[in-house]
C-alpha cells in the first residue's frame, strides 16, 4: 500500500529525512520509534503534504500512485489520514461541520452521493460512543477549548468517520492519561481492518501494550536502522536507543 | 439616460462576471444637471412638494455646508470629491402618475430586482417582509403596508412621511444627528432625496421584519439617503438595510444619514449587508459610503442594536453609534468589515454612556485581505453622569496575505470612577496550521477560507435575522474569494 524508497527531506532549511525506507502493506500495524529529533513527525508531515517540508530525493508510492504530486486535500480524499501531534484549535468552527465538510468532500470524490445531517449525525453518533465522547463534542468549536485527551479522542473519532486506508497517528499517546490511552488505543483498535494500513509515530512503549504492531521499527538521523516485530519495541522500553544506533554504526 | 459611453462594453462584460450584480437599467431619469447651489436645493424641495420646513432646514444645512472642510482624520486616501460634478436628483420617471400597487411598477425595474435575486413580491410575501424599496432616490413600491397599518406602523418613502406625517418629520429629523453634525451629514442634511420612515407607537411589536435595498443607478448620481426610525415607549422593530449597487467606471459618492430614537423600554434592531461595487482588483472605481448612523436610547431600559455586514465600496467611513441617554440603556455594535483588493475601510462605533447603568457591548471583526486597509475606530464615552456604566470591546483583526493592514483606533473617555470599560483586541493572520488540518481531512483551499472566515465572524453574524446570516455568509465568500494561495 506505501512504499517509500530513500526519502530525504527538509523540514525548513534542515534535512531531517536522509534516506529512509518503509514498506506498509494493507492490513498492518507498523510502529515507528525513535529518539527526539530523530524525524519521526517530520515523516508524518512529509506524508500528508505539509508545505514547509521539502522533499529532495526519493519516492513514495500509495497504491500505485506518487503520493507526494497530491495536494494534502487529495491525499486526504485518496484516503490517507493523519491524526495530529497538537491538532489546531478553529474558534467557532463547529467540530462537526468541519468533519462532514470532509466526509462529503472525500465521498463525492469517490463518486458517492453526500450524506445529509441526518445520516451523518447518525454516523457519527455511533462513532461518538466508541470514543466514549459526550454529546456536547457535537455543539463545540473545532477543539475550541478542548483538553490534550478531548483533542486526541477527537482525531481518531474524525479517523472512525472517514475511514481512511492509510492512517498516520503523530504521537497520539502522548498527554493521555491512562484511562483515555485506553479509549483512544479501543477506538485504532476497533478500525484495523484487513484493507486499512495504520503507522503509529510514538515516543514510549506503552501505546503498544494497546494497540499490538506487526512491525516495529527504529528512526535515527533521518533513517529506519533497524526494523523488527513487537519484542524489539520491549527491548528499546529496556535498553534504550543507544545500543541500536552502536549496532548500526557497527 | 443612464446608458454609459465612455464604457467599453466588452470591458464591461469582462468585469461584471466578477461582480454579479454589475449592469444598469435603462430607465428615463429625471435628472438635474450637476451642480450644488440654492437653486438647486430649492429645485428637489419643489419637485417633491415639500413644506416650507424642510426648505427652510435644507437651506440652513446648505449654508452651514459652506463653512465646513472634509473631514481628514480618517485612515483613508481619498481622492478629492469635486462636489459640482455631481447631480443631486434623479428619478425614475413618473408615468402619468405615480404607481399605486406592484403592477404599476415599471417592468423594467422589477426585472432589476429579479436580477439583484429580489423578486420584491414573491420575496417579501414569502419571508414576511415588507419591503420599501429605493431604486435611486425616489421609493416605487412598498408592501406589506396594510398589515403594518393595522398594527399602527408606519413604514414609508420618507417623502411620504414628510407630506403625510409632518409634524412627525419635523419633530424628530434632526434631534439625534443634528444638520451641523458633520460634513457629510450636513451636505446630507442638505441635499437628501429620499429614504425610509419607521414609526412604531407605544407598546407595538412590529409584526414583521422591516427591509429596504437600496441600489445606485444612474450615471454620476450621488445617493442621499436619510432614514429615520422612531420607536416610542416599550416598542419593537427590526430593521434590515441590504445593498447592491451596478458596476461603475467612476467613483460614486454615498452618504447616507439614519437616525433611530427609541424612547422608554423601546428596542431597536439595525441590521445591514452592504455590498456595494468595490471597484476592480486595481482599486479602480467603486462607491464612496461616508455614512453617518446614530441612534438615541432616550427613554430608560431602551436598546438599540446594530448589526452590519461590510463588504462592499472602495472607502467605506462608517461609526454606527449610541447616545445612552435613558437609564439602563443599552446600545450594542456587532460589526463584520471586509477590506480586500484596494478597498479601505475605516468603521467602528461610538457609545456614548450618559444616564445611570448604562452599558455597551462592541463586537469588530475585521478581516484585510489583498492591499485591503481595514480600520477600526471606536470611542467610549463615559459621562459623570453615567454612574455604573459598563462597557465591553472585542476588537478582532484577521490578516490574509502580507500586502494588506488591520489598524485599530480605541479612544476611550471615561469621567466617572464608578464605570468599568473592558477593551480586547486581537490580530491573527489566517493560520496555516488551520488551513492545513481542513485540507488534511480532504477540504479544498477555498472552503477551508470560508470556514475559517466565517467561523472568526460567528459572533457577529448570531446577531443577523436568519435570513441575512446565509446572504452574509454567502457575500463574505464572495469577496474574499482568491484571497488565499
Amino acid at each position: 500500500m506505501l512504499s517509500i524508497k530513500n526519502l530525504h527531506a527538509l523540514a525548513g532549511e534542515k534535512q531531517v529525512l536522509k534516506g529512509l525506507d518503509l514498506e506498509v502493506g494493507a492490513g498492518e500495524v507498523h510502529a515507528i520509534m525513535g529518539p527526539n529529533g530523530s524525524g519521526k513527525s517530520t515523516l508524518a508531515q512529509v506524508l500528508a503534504g505539509r508545505e514547509g517540508y521539502t522533499v529532495t530525493d526519493g519516492s513514495v508510492t500509495y497504491k500505485g500512485k506518487d503520493l507526494l504530486s497530491l495536494a494534502p486535500e487529495e491525499r486526504a480524499r485518496e484516503g490517507v489520514f493523519l491524526a495530529f501531534q497538537y491538532p489546531v484549535e478553529i474558534p467557532g468552527v463547529n467540530n462537526v461541520y468541519l468533519l462532514k465538510a470532509g466526509l462529503n468532500a472525500i465521498r463525492k470524490h469517490r463518486g458517492e452521493s453526500e450524506m445529509d445531517a441526518f445520516e451523518f449525525l447518525t454516523l457519527v453518533r455511533e462513532k461518538m460512543k466508541l470514543m466514549q465522547m459526550s454529546e456536547s463534542f457535537l455543539n463545540r468549536g473545532v477543539n475550541e477549548g478542548f483538553s490534550g485527551g478531548e483533542k486526541k479522542r477527537n482525531e481518531i473519532l474524525q479517523m472512525a468517520v472517514l475511514e481512511p486506508a492509510l492512517a498516520l497517528l503523530d504521537e497520539t499517546d502522548s498527554g493521555l492519561d491512562i484511562d483515555a490511552l485506553r479509549v483512544v488505543s479501543n477506538g485504532v483498535n476497533s478500525l484495523r481492518s484487513p484493507d486499512r494500513a495504520i503507522v503509529l509515530v510514538t515516543h514510549y512503549q506503552r501505546l503498544l501494550d494497546y494497540i499490538e504492531p506487526d512491525h516495529v521499527h527504529v528512526l535515527s538521523d533521518g533513517k529506519i536502522i533497524k526494523s523488527g516485530d513487537k519484542s524489539l519495541a520491549l527491548e528499546l522500553e529496556k535498553r534504550g536507543y543507544d545500543w541500536v544506533k552502536q549496532e548500526a554504526a557497527a | 439616460m443612464a446608458s454609459n459611453p465612455q464604457t467599453d462594453p466588452t470591458l464591461e462584460a469582462l468585469v461584471a462576471q466578477k461582480y454579479r450584480h454589475g449592469f444598469v437599467t435603462d430607465i428615463e431619469s429625471d435628472t438635474v444637471p450637476p451642480g450644488l447651489d440654492e437653486d438647486v436645493i430649492t429645485f428637489i424641495s419643489r419637485k417633491k412638494g415639500e413644506p416650507q420646513f424642510m426648505l427652510d432646514w435644507r437651506l440652513r444645512s446648505y449654508r452651514h455646508w459652506l463653512t465646513m472642510k472634509e473631514p481628514q482624520w480618517a485612515h483613508l486616501r481619498i481622492q478629492p470629491i469635486d462636489y459640482q460634478s455631481i447631480s443631486y436628483y434623479s428619478a425614475p420617471k413618473p408615468k402619468a402618475d405615480a404607481p399605486k400597487s406592484l403592477e404599476e411598477v415599471d417592468p423594467k425595474l422589477l426585472e432589476t430586482y429579479d436580477k439583484l435575486g429580489i423578486p420584491l413580491h414573491e420575496r417579501a410575501r414569502l419571508a414576511g417582509v415588507a419591503v420599501d424599496a429605493v431604486f435611486d432616490s425616489v421609493s416605487v413600491a412598498t408592501t406589506f403596508k396594510e398589515r403594518l397599518h393595522k398594527a399602527g406602523v408606519i413604514f414609508c418613502s420618507f417623502s411620504e412621511a414628510v407630506q403625510k406625517y409632518p409634524e412627525l418629520v419635523e419633530k424628530y429629523l434632526g434631534s439625534v444627528v443634528p444638520y451641523t453634525d458633520n460634513y457629510f451629514a450636513t451636505l446630507n442634511s442638505a441635499v437628501f432625496t429620499d429614504g425610509s420612515f419607521v414609526f412604531v407607537p407605544k407598546g407595538v411589536r412590529c409584526p414583521m421584519e422591516l427591509s429596504t435595498y437600496f441600489r445606485i443607478n444612474a450615471a454620476k448620481t450621488g445617493q442621499f439617503e436619510r432614514t429615520l426610525i422612531v420607536a416610542e415607549e416599550g416598542s419593537h422593530v427590526s430593521y434590515l438595510e441590504g445593498c447592491t449597487a451596478p458596476m461603475r467606471d467612476e467613483n460614486q459618492l454615498h452618504a447616507a444619514v439614519v437616525e433611530l430614537i427609541a424612547l422608554e423600554g423601546a428596542q431597536i434592531k439595525y441590521s445591514t449587508v452592504q455590498n456595494w461595487y468595490p471597484g476592480d482588483e486595481h482599486g479602480r472605481g467603486g462607491i464612496y459610503n461616508f455614512v453617518t448612523k446614530r441612534g438615541e436610547c432616550r427613554g430608560a431600559n431602551s436598546k438599540i442594536s446594530w448589526t452590519q455586514v461590510e463588504t462592499g465600496s472602495a472607502i467605506t467611513w462608517k461609526y454606527p453609534s449610541c447616545i445612552l441617554t435613558g437609564d439602563n440603556s443599552v446600545g450594542e455594535f456587532y460589526s463584520v468589515a471586509v477590506a480586500n483588493n484596494y478597498q479601505q475601510a475605516d468603521t467602528g462605533t461610538k457609545m456614548i454612556h450618559i444616564g445611570k447603568n448604562t452599558r455597551s457591548t462592541i463586537v469588530s471583526k475585521g478581516i484585510s485581505a489583498g492591499h485591503g486597509q481595514n480600520a477600526y475606530r471606536g470611542l467610549v464615552k463615559v459621562l459623570p453622569s453615567a454612574i455604573n456604566a459598563r462597557n465591553f470591546t472585542q476588537c478582532d483583526s484577521l490578516l490574509m496575505g502580507d500586502k494588506c493592514g488591520a489598524h485599530t483606533f480605541p479612544y476611550m473617555e471615561v469621567r466617572t470612577p464608578t464605570a468599568s470599560v473592558e477593551h480586547e483586541a486581537t490580530t491573527s493572520k489566517i493560520g496555516d496550521d488551520q488551513l492545513f488540518y481542513c485540507l488534511s481531512r480532504g477540504i479544498s483551499e477555498e472552503d477551508a477560507v470560508n470556514m475559517i472566515v466565517n467561523g472568526f465572524c460567528k459572533a457577529v453574524f448570531k446577531e443577523l435575522p436568519m435570513e441575512f446570516a446565509v446572504e452574509a455568509q454567502n457575500l463574505l465568500a464572495v469577496s474574499l474569494e482568491g484571497s488565499v494561495g
